[in-house]
């Protein structure tokens, strides 16, 4: 797996929103990779950081109030960071694909679907009307739209929450896209209806051999879908694993209280939920410890006063802790 | 815990809306049939859990138990009273024995209200504690119970985290020592790591106060977890319900089984491993509900009769009810 | 004191602060004093009433309708700080006597139609059904007509009916109860739709829900939980009805149907200068920049209320 050459390769990204109530540290010091073909999980609360994160890296967040303060994101040899934003489009629309937890907000409401997802084919491959016709037609069938035909006269009113989640993966598919972000996709939807769409993006991308980032705050959905799994909390990352291990011996504090508090669908009732005390921080100050520290059982003086850094504790596995949750001592 | 007598009792439950069209001459042009026909027990000091996919009428039987919304057709009789045809004295009896719990901690509590305005107003409204200062005590009390501070009195909604909002509406709820709860997805709208909370002072009020819950969710694990009994929805009616155990680890009803086998699992192992039941296509629409067995359009087993003749709701096991043509009896029942 | 720098640095959700020992009234009383501008228009509108109800102390209202031919149309001076008008009386005078009506009639014909407005918005939107069809085509049929149409043939249908009342040791002619009425009544469409609208958005909230289970009664409700969640938009087009009201009754006032002379008030006063606009601009402009100051000061008094009553807007 490491071996892998790195598609995307992002270094100390700092993200920070100005606004009228005082400065959002969004995100605070991040770096990871993602290797060709690999899938990779973003898993964090709502207000973790991880949209956020993923959006600066192809220019998405409003400047201002936002401001990329720092960092560096390789991909494909080249900053995206500071790529001019008529490059940054194209790679938008080719190389970096992007569905969202609201597929209505990307759609047009008022173009009808095959219109938009021509559009994009003619745009990006100089096709003819007829090709993209077709080519759009079998994208639809491809994502499991029945009677994709018919269906591109449709307006995307006219789709349910799973069939439009299904329509923008076809819109992002047809630029055949090298990486595919996908934030919180499957979030609005039912449990049934996720269960297809995970399956339809764990297909594709066998298929196309395309590398994934799945954003989400279900550590269910992750275990049968990544390779690695990033875990964000206050705008860093907290630890950093390959889905077995972080399952199976979580790292940091954090996940570990995450995992105990989540109750098992396949096992007999327990007791009772081991809850975290407290609630996620609020952005508006900047760190000087870890962000976890006011929750944290292992707390010590230090965690207030330094931040812990991303440090690989295994081949496998990196934590941002002074603490070794599992023996309570300090790591050396 | 939990005792042979039923607390609540529905019987053929139906609720459908009329989809008005018209200015002045208003004209139905079709009916939700949001709920159609459901029939179960709650007993006392048991927590009985409601999943289904969103759409499936959760909240409508919510609702329509306490008499929100008047009901099509069938019977509720929640501690004796029959919430369908209860007036007066017996109404206001209802409204202070049976609370709700709502999903969306924004939408649940006043903006313009304090916190001791809202979490007293069942107190004003039953006359329960009609000295001022003695309601602002039982507030405060209540506050603690629920884990807040009783200084915050004085806050607004706006001032507090979503948790934090949710323990509020959670006191309001028992504010009027209420004996059942319908609680309406109360976590869904929650952090993940504080949903655990929120569990813990449910079950732990529970106890406590000797509470009894419908449970409303569509998340599958926390159900297992908090529930004695769990009954599946969809599309208007009950497919099954059984005690947890035995639900999710023998579910009779082939939907059931695609939901359960549908539910991410926090365990690479595991989830590797799992045969999914991946169920093909969109729940259809409350409007024209296909007809016979409703699930049959979508059913992995389904036979021809299936799209004719509705499925009898029947215990295929003692205490094991579902609604289903193909699943058998079990021998000698 | 201790070595552990203290949690506070990194910002929790919802902090335990210590509660702030006011009451929601003194937490509003708070918000609207730091709203500067506010403030300052507030104190400007006790200005403008105490000039109007004060002023009487200083001139007699005999004065103010006492016309001397041989000083008519003279420019401000020492004896006339305002001037006179056409047939020579005293404008300072009579814009005293003039505010007074002219207020009362802008603030009671908005007190009308807050009262008419919001009830009926507010069952129509709460109830919903039936009552709701029936009482937005009443409210669409009023709308439709013409208003100065209606004002018109209310104005001439009431003059006469309604008889003088005594207020403050003042005569006011029956005149003035009637278009007071009249805008009242012709006004309060605009504002029922608005509200009606709120209400409908607001109903379906699940505070309205908890609130139905707990049993507390309809007109609670409405007027406890809804209402209250209304006032911005209701102060906005309250704000700027009183500005209406003001000028509305000038124009009724101009038709002749309206207050009637020698009675005073800032609208017929303003609408007697018309053919003097070039030769005596003060006939016109201290009326005039009477109400303009009184409807610029009620709407950002409004303004600073509307903030003030919204327990979401931070005190800073
Ligand atoms: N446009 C914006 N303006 C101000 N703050 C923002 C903006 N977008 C995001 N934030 C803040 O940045 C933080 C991280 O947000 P986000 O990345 O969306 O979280 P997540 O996706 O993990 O739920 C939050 O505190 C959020 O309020
Ligand atoms: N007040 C209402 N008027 C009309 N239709 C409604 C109303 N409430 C719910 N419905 C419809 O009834 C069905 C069931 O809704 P609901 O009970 O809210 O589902 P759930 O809570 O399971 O998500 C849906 O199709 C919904 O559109
Ligand atoms: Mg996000
Ligand atoms: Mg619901």
């Amino acid at each position: 797996m490491k071996q892998d050459p790195a598609l995307l390769n992002v270094h100390d990204l700092q993200v920070r929103f100005h606004t009228p109530e005082g400065t959002i540290y969004a995100v605070n010091g991040i770096s990871f990779h993602i290797a060709e073909g690999e899938a990779v999980a973003v898993v964090g609360e709502s207000g973790s950081g991880k949209s956020v994160c993923m959006m600066s890296l192809l220019g998405l967040i409003p400047i201002p109030p936002g401001e990329i303060v720092s960092g560096t994101a390789v991909f494909l040899e080249r900053d995206l960071l500071k790529l001019p934003e008529k490059e940054l489009e194209l790679v938008r629309g080719r190389d970096i694909g992007m569905i969202f937890q609201d597929p209505m907000t990307s759609l047009n409401p008022v173009l009808t679907l095959g219109r938009q997802l021509t559009e994009a084919l003619v745009r990006h491959f100089n096709l003819t009307a007829e090709e993209a016709r077709n080519r759009a037609i079998e994208l639809l069938q491809l994502v499991g739209i029945p009677d994709a035909a018919s269906r591109l006269g449709n307006y995307p009113h006219q789709f349910s929450g799973g069939m439009r989640q299904r329509v923008m993966i076809a819109m992002m598919l047809a630029c055949n896209p090298k990486l595919l972000i996908a934030d919180e996709p499957t979030t609005a939807l039912d449990v049934t209806i996720q269960a297809q769409i995970v399956e339809l993006v764990q297909e594709i991308r066998a298929k196309l051999r395309m590398s994934l980032i799945w954003i989400t705050h279900d550590l269910g959905v992750v275990a049968g879908l990544a390779d690695r799994v990033l875990v964000m909390y206050g705008g860093t990352i907290v630890e950093e694993a390959d889905v077995e291990s972080l399952y199976e011996r979580p790292q940091h504090p954090y996940t570990l209280a995450l995992l105990a508090a989540l109750p098992r669908v396949h096992q007999r009732r327990q007791s009772r939920l081991k809850a975290i005390p407290g609630a996620p921080p609020h952005l508006i100050l900047e760190l000087t410890g870890c962000p976890f520290a006011p929750r944290c059982e292992f707390v010590r003086d230090r965690c207030w006063r330094e931040r812990p850094l991303l440090q690989p504790v295994s081949p496998t596995q990196k934590t941002a802790c002074f603490v070794n949750p599992h023996t309570g001592e300090e790591r050396a | 815990m939990e005792t042979n007598e039923p607390l609540v009792r529905v019987r053929n439950l139906k609720k459908h809306f009329p989809i008005r069209r018209g200015i002045v001459f208003e004209r139905t042009v079709g009916i939700v049939q949001a709920v159609d026909g459901v029939s179960y027990d709650i007993y006392r000091g048991e927590t009985l859990g409601l999943v289904g996919e969103s759409g499936c009428g959760k909240s409508t039987i919510g609702r329509t138990m306490l008499g929100l919304y008047p009901p099509t057709a069938g019977s509720v009789n929640i501690a004796g009273i029959e919430v369908t045809t209860a007036r007066g004295a017996q109404m206001r009896l209802l409204r202070r024995k049976a609370q709700m719990i709502f999903q969306d901690p924004f939408a649940s509590l006043n903006p313009r209200w304090t916190v001791s305005a809202i979490v007293g107003e069942p107190l004003r409204i039953h006359n329960l504690e009609p000295d001022r200062q003695r309601r602002d005590e039982r507030v405060k009390e209540l506050l603690e119970l629920v884990g807040l501070s009783g200084r915050h009195v004085n806050r607004f909604p706006h001032e507090f985290s979503g948790g934090q909002r949710q323990r509020i509406g959670i006191a309001r709820a028992l504010a009027s020592n209420p004996d059942f709860i319908v609680c309406d997805e109360p976590i869904a709208a929650l952090d993940v790591s504080i949903q655990a909370q929120v569990v813990n002072l449910l079950e732990d009020l529970q106890t406590q106060l000797g509470l009894t819950y419908l449970f409303i969710a569509h998340d599958l694990s926390m159900v297992r977890h908090i529930c004695d009994r769990v009954a599946v929805m969809y599309l208007g009616g009950l497919v099954e319900l059984a005690a947890s155990d035995v639900l999710y680890e023998h579910p009779l009803h082939p939907y059931t089984q695609a939901l359960l086998s549908a539910v991410p699992v926090a365990d690479p192992k595991v989830a590797r491993k799992r045969q999914r039941i991946v169920l093909q296509g969109d729940v259809p629409s409350p409007i024209n509900p296909p007809p016979g067995c409703r699930f049959h359009t979508r059913c992995p087993i389904a036979q021809p009769h299936c799209a004719q003749v509705v499925p009898e709701w029947r215990q295929a096991q003692p205490d094991h009810w579902v609604a289903c043509h193909e699943v058998e009896p079990k021998q000698g029942f | 004191m201790t070595t552990i720098e203290p949690p506070a640095r990194i910002g929790l959700a919802g902090g335990d602060v210590e509660a702030p020992p006011l009451s929601p009234g003194q937490m509003a009383w708070r918000r609207f004093r730091r709203h500067k501008l506010a403030m300052a228009n507030a104190v400007l509108l006790i200005l403008l009433f105490v000039y109007s109800f004060g002023g009487a102390f200083v001139y007699s209202e005999a004065y103010a309708n006492y016309n001397d031919t041989t000083k008519r149309l003279q420019p401000p001076s020492w004896e006339h700080p305002f001037g006179t008008d056409t047939i020579g009386r005293d404008i300072l005078a009579r814009t005293i006597y003039g505010g007074q009506i002219s207020l009362l009639i802008g603030i009671t014909a908005v007190l009308v139609q807050l009262v008419i407005g919001i009830l009926i918005g507010a069952l129509a939107g709460y109830y919903g059904g039936l009552l709701d069809s029936l009482l937005m085509r009443f409210t669409e049929a009023v709308l439709t007509i013409p208003g100065l149409f209606l004002l018109l043939i209310m104005a001439k249908y009431f003059t006469g009916k309604v008889p003088d009342i005594t207020l403050l040791g003042r005569t006011y002619s029956g005149s003035v109860v009637v278009i007071v009425l009249i805008i009242g009544l012709t006004s309060w469409p605009r504002l029922a739709r608005i509200v009606r609208a709120e209400f409908l958005a607001l109903k379906e909230n699940d505070f309205i829900t908890a609130a139905r289970a707990t049993g507390t009664p309809n007109s609670q409700i409405i007027f406890r939980h809804i209402l209250p969640n209304t006032v911005a938009p209701i102060v906005v087009t309250a704000t700027l009805s009183v500005a209406g009201a003001i000028i509305s009754e000038a124009y009724i006032s101009f038709l002749g149907l309206g207050v009637q002379p020698p009675t005073a008030t800032w609208g017929n006063m303003i609408t007697g200068s018309t053919n003097y606009i070039e030769g005596a601009p003060w006939l016109w402009f201290f009326p005039g920049l009477l109400i303009l100051l009184t409807v610029l000061s009620i709407n950002f008094v409004g303004d600073g209320l509307r903030d003030a009553l919204d327990p979401r807007s931070r005190p800073e």
